[in-house]
């Protein structure tokens, strides 16, 4: 991946970075959405999706209540899928690896969001007068910042992480030693355990969750032996 | 206890435009003081134009002085909140009970949104774009199958949300018990429980190939870690235990 490949895929992040809570939460930032763009910006779409719907299994349980400090995968979702799709015909390991950058990339700039809502916290502090005086320019003001802010943090994160993955994924996949189908399996599988565990976590309270589950299960089942 | 200047209170369209756009960035500047009050101004502004002596008058900046403090609500039912204090101010209620009314109006405005929208309209569409790309849709239809579903819901509530919050007032608390809003979460609930048994074990099947009993064994696999996970691990994040299995998963296939 080129220096050039590089620089859209960081616009790209930072824009999928303010939509996780700054503008406009179309939820265009959540894994299946964002790392398929990225995969289509390296025309590679589908390894984009692949690695998207591994990362939305993941991120199934994590509900942006309030207050709350969470992974921020709208950024992590444009490097993994960024990262992946530029592995050209998926070598073994490479999802692992891809999936892993994404993870490390979202707690990070998870991270980044606490210290962004601190700065915005001391800046609203700084501006209390004004805005106590009813002062548009200050509100709007501390709106624009925000915003002005929440993109270039994303784009700061995603441009770190590209920076230090691209050479690292592909240094990790050459020297990987399992199978390809057994590291999928295993990547996707972990998956699988988190997404079921969420899943359980959110909906245990709703009356035949269990059964509706099983329901879908043997859908499924009859589905994969159909074909 | 009130004093209505007008009862019939309007809002150009443009006004309309310009509140139901700016609440999209209703947490451009969210942090942990105010949360989104400064938001909740930024949003009423264009409202509060139309107050006596205008823009800059006595009355807007002493309205927007008031709701640039504390606000915490769910940000698709931020324009209840908007709505309905906008007309507050316009029909001229008095600053304590208006201040009373924002106080009360958060907390439901957060738990109801929590509950529609982050547990329940979410995952429900995941689960969907995630079953779509189990039966080998191509990235461009799950995408859109995805944002469209999701945002149908999302700029429709949105909408509702400022046109009942402006034609309801300080009376809009009887909206928020609509049948529709209490009894939607279980019947999406119902639906992603059902969604989530189809989806895992197509999108396994579809990431890891492998054939169907590689599938099998790892919806296995997926559904005694899920239980165990959900049981046992009550409070600790699906992502935190992926990272640290994933790492060792990595550190092992090289250093062996």
């Amino acid at each position: 991946m080129s220096v050039m490949d590089v620089v859209p895929i960081v616009l790209l992040a930072a824009l999928l970075g303010l939509d996780v809570v700054t503008f406009p939460q179309a939820m265009i930032s959540r894994p299946i959405v964002a790392a398929t763009a990225a995969g289509a910006f390296l025309d590679n779409a589908f390894a984009g999706l692949m690695i998207g719907s591994v990362l939305e299994l993941i991120a199934l349980g994590m509900l942006p209540f309030g207050a709350s400090k969470y992974p921020e995968w709208g950024s992590a979702s444009v490097v993994g899928g960024a990262l992946f799709a530029g592995q050209h015909g998926s070598p073994p390991g490479a999802l692992a690896v891809c999936v892993l950058a994404a993870l490390m990339t979202a707690v990070v700039s998870g991270w980044s969001m606490v210290k962004l809502r601190r700065i915005n916290a001391f800046r609203a502090t700084r501006l209390r007068s004004e805005l106590d005086a009813g002062s548009s320019d200050a509100i709007v003001g501390l709106q624009l910042f925000g915003l002005t802010a929440d993109f270039v943090r994303g784009g700061l994160v995603a441009l770190a992480a590209m920076l230090i993955f691209r050479w690292l994924v592909p240094t990790i996949v050459a020297v990987w030693a399992a199978g390809a189908v057994y590291s999928q399996a295993i990547v996707v599988a972990i998956a699988a355990v988190v997404a079921a565990g969420a899943v359980w976590k959110i909906f245990h309270s709703i009356p035949r969750a269990a059964l509706y589950f099983l329901a879908g299960l043997a859908v499924s089942m009859s589905l994969l032996v159909a074909r | 206890m009130t004093t209505p200047a007008t009862t019939d209170v309007r809002l150009p369209v443009v006004t309309w435009v310009r509140i139901y756009i700016r609440l999209f960035a209703v947490q451009g500047a969210w942090n942990y003081e105010t949360l989104l009050g400064n938001g909740i101004a930024f949003c009423m502004e264009p409202a509060l134009r139309l107050l006596p002596g205008g823009r800059g008058g006595e009355a807007y900046t002493s309205a927007l002085s008031r709701h640039a403090r504390y606000f915490n609500s769910h940000p698709y039912f931020a324009g209840v909140a908007v709505g309905a204090l906008a007309r507050a101010e316009l029909e001229g209620v008095a600053p304590g009970m208006i201040e009373r009314f924002r106080i009360a109006l958060g907390g439901p405005l957060g738990s109801v949104g929590d509950r529609l929208v982050w547990a329940s309209w979410l995952p429900l569409c995941s689960l969907i774009a995630l079953t779509a790309f189990g039966l080998d849709a191509r990235p461009p239809l799950v995408v859109a199958i995805f944002l469209l579903l999701y945002n149908l819901g999302h700029l429709s509530l949105r909408a509702w949300g400022l046109r009942v919050g402006f034609e309801k007032g300080l009376r809009v608390a009887d909206a928020l018990g609509h049948p529709l809003l209490r009894r939607a979460p279980q019947y999406v609930g119902a639906a992603a429980s059902f969604l989530a048994g189809v989806a895992i074990p197509l999108v396994a099947h579809r990431v890891a190939g492998g054939g169907k009993m590689l599938a099998a064994a790892i919806t296995l696999f997926a559904i005694v870690g899920g239980i165990l996970l959900a049981r046992f691990a009550e409070h600790s994040e699906g992502w935190r235990l992926a990272l640290a299995i994933l790492a060792l998963f990595v550190l092992y296939s090289v250093l062996r």
